[in-house]
């Protein structure tokens, strides 16, 4: 190899893993922090040899209902995940294979859903929801913003699109009704959508703070994200070891996706992300 | 075929069921974003408060009345320099550093599918988390200042009203950035090869190439990063919120979504909070354009 190959390659190496350092370091420090008896701000205690324990777990769960709200965060994204890949299939799918009319006006009314940021729609969706529809303190209100993700059409209809005209005309022929060939050929062959979709839309519910907060008063139906928050900004001095309580929350909450996008990352991909986003 | 089906193929479609289908989204879209969209302009332009359910009222048409009342608001006017102070910052730093981490993935290196998962973590990972971690870190006797001993700043640094809102850019940069550098990864897969070869063969350096043929390659990708972190600027809430205690200190890190919120909702003022909405979306508008003419091709 020439040296002008292996130069950019230790660059490379080299700014790669100073930022990955920067990068993981927080997670490091919540983790360690978590399970430390009196996690300390010293340099030295960054590497404990002792003290380690699962007493911060408790202390938060017995001021937020760890479980509690962990199985609400559970309702809320799984509602959010079904309503996605269900609609989500049947829209994209029309989008891309079937002639019927108002498709093009579909088409551009995703492009602006888009564009339409959550804080405009936050204060009419407010009164629509809590005033208008009474769904204030339920899984329901929680859910309705994000039952559809258009993001997740715009994947679907991309990997439908991508499917040989062929087999579409060769089921036609053979008498197929659109509902056959959607079920027994469309969405076989294109798993690998699903997954992606699952993993994309997944972080959306599980990390979403914003709404959950502003619909709901009621403690016991709060995600844990909801009740974390008001753990930090309201009641975290009257804890013994506040800072434990904190980062114990802290790493019950992003652990569970992180895992699971370390568990799935060979199907979250640059370009499915990138030809989502491209529409 | 018959006439009726050709009539009916004419009219609806050959496979009119695809309207079936795409029902359920079509009033998903018109439910929570066309009316909410238009009814957020109604908002603005009239007298409105909350009433308890049921209960009709005048609310009587303002014209730009609640616009005027924004706009002469020193606190919104501070929000919307703190959201530009933000921007400065933020938008600048993601662009370039994740370009230039994209490059140095991309570069055949060993191992880069770990360093992919480094760099993705924050931005999958939830922000009430993160900003927990950071408060400690960053707190009067957190570790950062441990290590800073007397270079330490003082007010801290989340209690510091001319560090507060960089503290938010910075934290917000370091959580998006694996989202942008998975754009440009995508982004770099169309950059012909050969162009990279060609200009090897003429001697240019790292350097040249990366200004020559990577910058040009990705110009399209670059106008997304751009937009989309204009947009994660205007919509800044939840750090704010928790990381410098609700906008603090003395409104030095309120943001325009924080303030919809605190008007709109807790002073129950929704007609000028929908109008702080619409002046927003304006102005991100604007932003975006403005990104885009820069990145154009000349």
């Amino acid at each position: 190899m020439t040296r002008s190959k292996i130069a950019p390659r230790v660059v490379s190496a080299t700014l790669l893993t100073i930022a990955a350092i920067g990068f993981a370091f927080p997670f490091y420090f919540m983790l360690v922090g978590a399970f430390q008896e009196n996690p300390t701000n010293s340099p030295t205690s960054l590497f404990p040899t002792s003290g380690w324990t699962v007493d911060n777990f408790l202390a938060i769960d017995s001021r937020i209902d760890l479980v509690g709200s962990l199985v609400n965060s559970v309702i809320i994204t799984g509602a959010v995940l079904l309503g996605t890949v269900v609609f989500g299939v049947l829209a994209g799918y029309a989008i891309a294979r079937l002639d019927f009319r108002g498709r093009g006006m579909i088409w551009v009314l995703m492009l602006l859903v888009q564009m339409v940021p959550f804080q405009l729609l936050m204060i009419p969706l407010y009164i629509q929801i809590t005033r208008n529809y009474g769904l204030g303190d339920s899984y329901l209100g929680m859910v309705l913003p994000f039952i559809i993700n258009t993001t997740a059409v715009f994947i679907f209809a991309q990997f439908f699109r991508a499917l040989p005209v062929e087999i579409f005309e060769a089921a036609r022929i053979d008498g197929a009704g659109e509902l056959r060939l959607l079920f027994s050929i469309a969405i076989p062959l294109i798993r690998p959508a699903l997954v992606t979709v699952i993993l994309v839309t997944f972080i959306g519910p599980w990390n979403e703070f914003l709404w959950p907060f502003l619909i709901t008063k009621d403690a016991a139906l709060q995600p844990l994200a909801v009740s974390l928050a008001n753990y930090i900004s309201n009641a975290a001095q009257s804890t013994a070891n506040p800072n434990g309580a904190i980062l114990a929350g802290a790493t019950a909450l992003a652990f569970p996706v992180v895992i699971l996008f370390i568990f799935f990352q060979r199907f979250f991909t640059a370009t499915d992300l990138g030809a989502a986003v491209k529409g | 075929m018959t006439d009726n089906r050709r009539l009916r193929t004419r009219w609806l479609g050959a496979q009119p069921i695809g309207g079936l289908f795409a029902l359920p989204y079509l009033i998903f879209v018109i439910a929570i974003f066309a009316y909410p969209l238009g009814f957020a302009v109604y908002i603005a332009f009239h007298d409105y408060f909350f009433t308890a359910p049921g209960v009709e009222v005048d609310r009587p048409f303002v014209g730009f009345d609640n616009f005027a009342t924004v706009l002469t608001d020193p606190r919104v006017l501070d929000a919307l320099r703190n959201t530009l102070l933000f921007l400065v910052i933020n938008v600048p730093l993601t662009a370039v550093f994740s370009l230039v981490l994209a490059v140095a993935l991309n570069n055949g290196i060993r191992w880069a599918a770990a360093y992919r998962v480094a760099f993705y973590v924050p931005y999958l990972t939830a922000s009430v988390s993160l900003v927990g971690v950071w408060m400690l870190l960053f707190s009067g006797n957190g570790l950062v200042n441990t290590i800073l001993g007397p270079f330490a700043p003082d007010p801290s640094w989340l209690v510091n009203s001319a560090l507060a809102m960089p503290m938010i850019a910075l934290y917000v940069t370091w959580k998006e950035m694996g989202f942008y550098i998975l754009l440009y990864l995508a982004a770099l897969q169309n950059v012909p090869k050969e162009l990279y070869e060609s200009s090897e063969t003429d001697g240019a350096s790292i350097f040249t190439r990366f200004r020559h043929v990577t910058v040009p390659g990705v110009r399209n990708a670059t106008t997304l990063v751009l937009i989309l972190s204009i947009i994660t600027g205007a919509n800044l809430f939840t750090e704010p919120y928790l990381l410098t205690n609700g906008g603090g200190p003395d409104g030095a890190s309120t943001t325009p979504a924080l303030l919809i919120y605190q008007l709109g909702i807790q002073q129950q003022n929704p007609d000028t909070a929908a109008a702080i909405g619409i002046i927003l979306v304006i102005l991100v508008g604007l932003l975006s354009l403005a990104a885009q003419r820069a990145t154009k091709e000349r």
